[in-house]
C-alpha cells in the first residue's frame, strides 16, 4: 500500500506587498513522522503555518494537507487538523474542562462521544486531576498541555503545532516532548512543528530549514549534519576588519577558505584538533577565542545560508519596509 | 442533514452563548455592576429631573420623569452589554481564542450569532431583571408611583423586543470589534456613536425639542427598539412614537443587516 504524504507543499509563494514572504517553497511530510520547521524569525514559518490553517488564502501553489486541497477544500482541511498557535487559544477565565468540553462542541461533538474523549485526552496528558481548575492558574507548561489535548480532541490525522515551547522552562519542554513522541507512537498522528530552537529540531524525525522564504535544506538532523565534513571551528576574532585579513592570511597559508561572518570565522576540517593547534600558534594575537565541535544543527544553517541564525531579526532591513506586518 | 446542521449550527452557538455566561457570572464585579448600574442611574436622574419634566399620559394623568426613564434605562443595560460583547471579540482575539474558533470547521455565521446571541440573551436576563424588580422601589421611596407587575404575554414581548434590541447593538458593536485591535482603541466608538446612540433614542429625553434632534432620532436605529419597548410596556402613549409594527420592522431590519454584515467581514481573509 503506497502511503500519501500528510502534507504537500508544491511551489507555494506568498508576498505581503513587496515582500516575499514564502518563495516557491516545495516539500513533503509524511504520515506519521514528526516533521520540524526550522528557521529564524521571519523567515516564513508562521506564514506557512497561517496558510496550512487556512488562516490565510493560498495565493500561488498547491498545498494539500492529509489529502485535502487547501484552496477547494477548506473545511475537509479544518477537520483533519489540530492546531496548536503560538498565543495560546485556551480561554483563560474557564477551567480545563470547559476549555475541552467547548472545544469539541466547536468541531460538532456531542453527548457520551463527548465525554469519552475529553476523559481520554485529559488522561493522555495527565491533566485530569486539574479538570476543575481555572486556566489562568495553572503553569505554561500545563496550559500548554491542555492546548494540546483539546486540538486532539476531534482525532485529527495531523497535528500542527506553532513554536510549542515558547515561553516554557526546559522541564516543562522534556515533559512536553515526550508527549509529543508517544502520542504519535499510539495513534500515528502526524505532527509538523514549527521551531527556532536547535535543540528542539533535535528531536524531529525531518526537518526542513526555511531562511527567507526559501527552503535551504531538508533531511533528518543527523543527514543535514553529515553534510558537514568533519568538525567545525569558530574563531572569534577582536573586529571585523581583523577578522577580514585574518581569513585572507588562513587562505593563503592553508589552502582554506574560512566563512566570514562579522568577527567570526567558521572552518569545516576533517582534523578539526590539528588544526586548531596549528592555528592557535599561529595566530594567537588575532584569535579572541577558538572552540573546536562537532557539527550542529545551526552549522547546516549558516552554512546553507552564509548568514548567522539570529543576525536575521535585525540585519535584513533591506528584506522589510517599515509598513509591512509579517 | 439534521444532524449535520445540530454540530455546525446549534452546538457552536450554544457553546459561544454558554462560555459568554459563564464568564461573565466568573466576574463579580460585572454582575455587580451590571445590574447596580442602572438601578442608581434610574433612581438618581429620576430624582434630579423630576421638577424639569412634565407629560401627559393619554387618558390625562401625569407621567413621572422616572417612569418615562424606565424603558431607556433597560435599554441602557442593552447598550452597556453590547459594549462589553463587542469588547469581548477584542479580547478573544488577543487571548488567541478567535484564532481557535476561525481555524475549526464551524461556519462563520455560526460564529457571529453565537457571539451576537451571547451578549443579546445577557442583555435580555439583565434588563428583564431591572424591569421587574425597579418599579418596586416605589415602596421605599425611591421611585413615584407608577404601575406595577407585567403579564406573561407582555413579559414575552418584551423580552422579544430586547434580544432582537440587543441583537442589533451587539452586532453594530462586533463590526467595529473586528477592525480594531485595541479594546482602548474601541472606546473611541462607544463614546462617539454607541453612546450618543442612546441619548439619541429617546431613551433620556422626549425627541420633541427641536427639528434637527426628532430628525436625528428617527433615523437612529435604536430609537425603534426603544418605542418597540415602551409599546409592549404599555407607554406607546407618549406623542409621535413609531407605531409598534414599524418599530419591530426597523429594529429586526437592522439586527439582520449587522448579522449579514458581521458574517461577510469575517469571511474575507485575515490578511497578515
Amino acid at each position: 500500500m503506497q502511503v500519501l504524504p500528510a502534507i504537500t507543499i508544491d511551489s507555494v509563494a506568498h508576498r505581503y506587498g513587496e515582500r516575499m514572504a514564502l518563495n516557491d517553497l516545495s516539500f513533503a511530510v509524511q504520515s506519521g513522522e514528526i516533521f520540524g520547521l526550522l528557521g529564524p524569525n521571519g523567515g516564513g514559518k508562521t506564514t506557512l503555518f497561517k496558510l496550512l490553517t487556512t488562516l490565510m488564502p493560498l495565493q500561488s501553489g498547491r498545498l494539500s494537507v492529509a489529502g485535502f486541497d487547501v484552496r477547494s477544500q477548506p473545511d475537509e482541511v479544518r477537520r483533519s487538523i489540530g492546531v496548536t498557535f503560538q498565543s495560546p487559544s485556551v480561554d483563560v477565565k474557564l477551567t480545563v474542562r470547559e476549555n475541552i468540553v467547548y472545544q469539541g462542541r466547536l468541531y460538532g461533538l456531542s453527548g457520551a462521544t463527548l465525554r469519552d474523549r475529553v476523559a481520554e485526552q485529559m488522561e493522555r496528558f495527565q491533566i485530569a486531576d486539574r479538570a476543575s481548575d481555572i486556566v489562568q492558574t495553572l503553569s505554561g507548561g500545563l496550559k500548554r498541555r491542555v492546548e494540546i489535548a483539546k486540538s486532539l480532541l476531534h482525532r485529527p490525522p495531523v497535528l500542527l503545532l506553532d513554536e510549542p515551547s515558547t515561553g516554557l522552562d526546559p522541564g516543562a519542554r522534556f515533559d512536553l516532548w515526550r508527549a509529543i513522541q508517544k502520542l504519535r507512537a499510539e495513534s500515528g498522528v502526524t505532527v509538523l512543528v514549527t521551531t527556532h530552537m536547535m535543540e528542539e529540531a533535535e528531536k524531529c524525525d525531518r526537518l526542513a530549514i526555511l531562511d527567507r522564504g526559501q527552503l535551504v535544506a531538508i533531511g533528518t538532523p543527523d543527514e543535514l549534519r553529515s553534510g558537514i565534513g568533519g568538525d567545525c571551528i569558530t574563531i572569534q576574532a577582536y573586529d571585523a576588519e581583523r577578522a577580514g585579513t585574518l581569513v585572507q592570511r588562513i587562505q593563503k597559508s592553508h589552502q582554506i577558505t574560512p566563512q566570514l561572518l562579522n568577527s567570526q570565522l567558521r572552518i569545516e576540517a576533517p582534523e578539526g584538533a590539528h588544526l586548531v593547534h596549528t592555528l592557535t600558534s599561529e595566530y594567537s594575537d588575532e584569535i579572541r577565542s577558538i572552540t573546536l565541535g562537532k557539527p550542529t544543527l545551526e552549522d547546516v544553517f549558516i552554512r546553507a545560508t552564509g548568514h548567522q541564525f539570529w543576525e536575521d531579526e535585525a540585519g535584513a532591513p533591506a528584506l522589510r519596509k517599515p509598513g509591512d506586518r509579517r | 442533514m439534521i444532524s449535520g446542521l445540530f454540530a455546525a449550527y446549534v452546538l457552536p452557538i450554544t457553546m459561544l452563548v454558554e462560555r459568554e455566561f459563564v464568564r461573565f457570572f466568573r466576574q463579580r464585579s460585572r454582575v455587580v455592576g451590571a445590574l447596580a448600574q442602572p438601578v442608581i442611574f434610574w433612581v438618581l436622574f429620576g430624582a434630579g429631573l423630576r421638577g424639569a419634566f412634565q407629560m401627559k399620559s393619554a387618558n390625562g394623568g401625569d407621567v413621572s420623569f422616572q417612569e418615562y426613564f424606565l424603558p431607556g434605562a433597560a435599554l441602557m443595560i442593552v447598550l452597556f452589554t453590547s459594549i462589553f460583547s463587542s469588547i469581548s471579540v477584542i479580547q478573544d482575539r488577543n487571548e488567541g481564542f478567535l484564532q481557535g474558533v476561525l481555524a475549526s470547521p464551524v461556519p462563520r455565521l455560526s460564529l457571529v450569532l453565537g457571539k451576537l446571541c451571547g451578549g443579546a440573551l445577557l442583555a435580555l436576563t439583565q434588563a428583564m431583571l431591572f424591569l421587574w424588580s425597579a418599579p418596586l422601589l416605589q415602596y421605599v421611596g425611591l421611585a413615584p408611583e407608577m404601575p406595577m407587575g407585567f403579564s406573561g404575554v407582555q413579559s414575552l414581548a418584551m423580552m422579544g423586543v430586547l434580544f432582537l434590541t440587543g441583537m442589533g447593538m451587539a452586532g453594530l458593536g462586533f463590526l467595529f470589534a473586528w477592525k480594531i485591535d485595541s479594546v482602548q482603541g474601541f472606546h473611541g466608538v462607544m463614546s462617539v456613536l454607541l453612546m450618543p446612540m442612546w441619548l439619541l433614542s429617546g431613551a433620556f429625553f422626549p425627541p420633541s425639542g427641536s427639528r434637527w434632534l426628532s430628525w436625528v432620532v428617527s433615523v437612529n436605529p435604536l430609537s425603534y427598539g426603544l418605542s418597540a419597548l415602551r409599546h409592549v410596556i404599555g407607554q406607546g402613549v407618549t406623542d409621535s412614537l413609531p407605531s409598534l409594527p414599524v418599530s419591530l420592522l426597523v429594529s429586526s431590519l437592522f439586527a439582520a443587516s449587522c448579522v449579514s454584515l458581521g458574517v461577510w467581514m469575517t469571511r474575507r481573509p485575515t490578511g497578515a
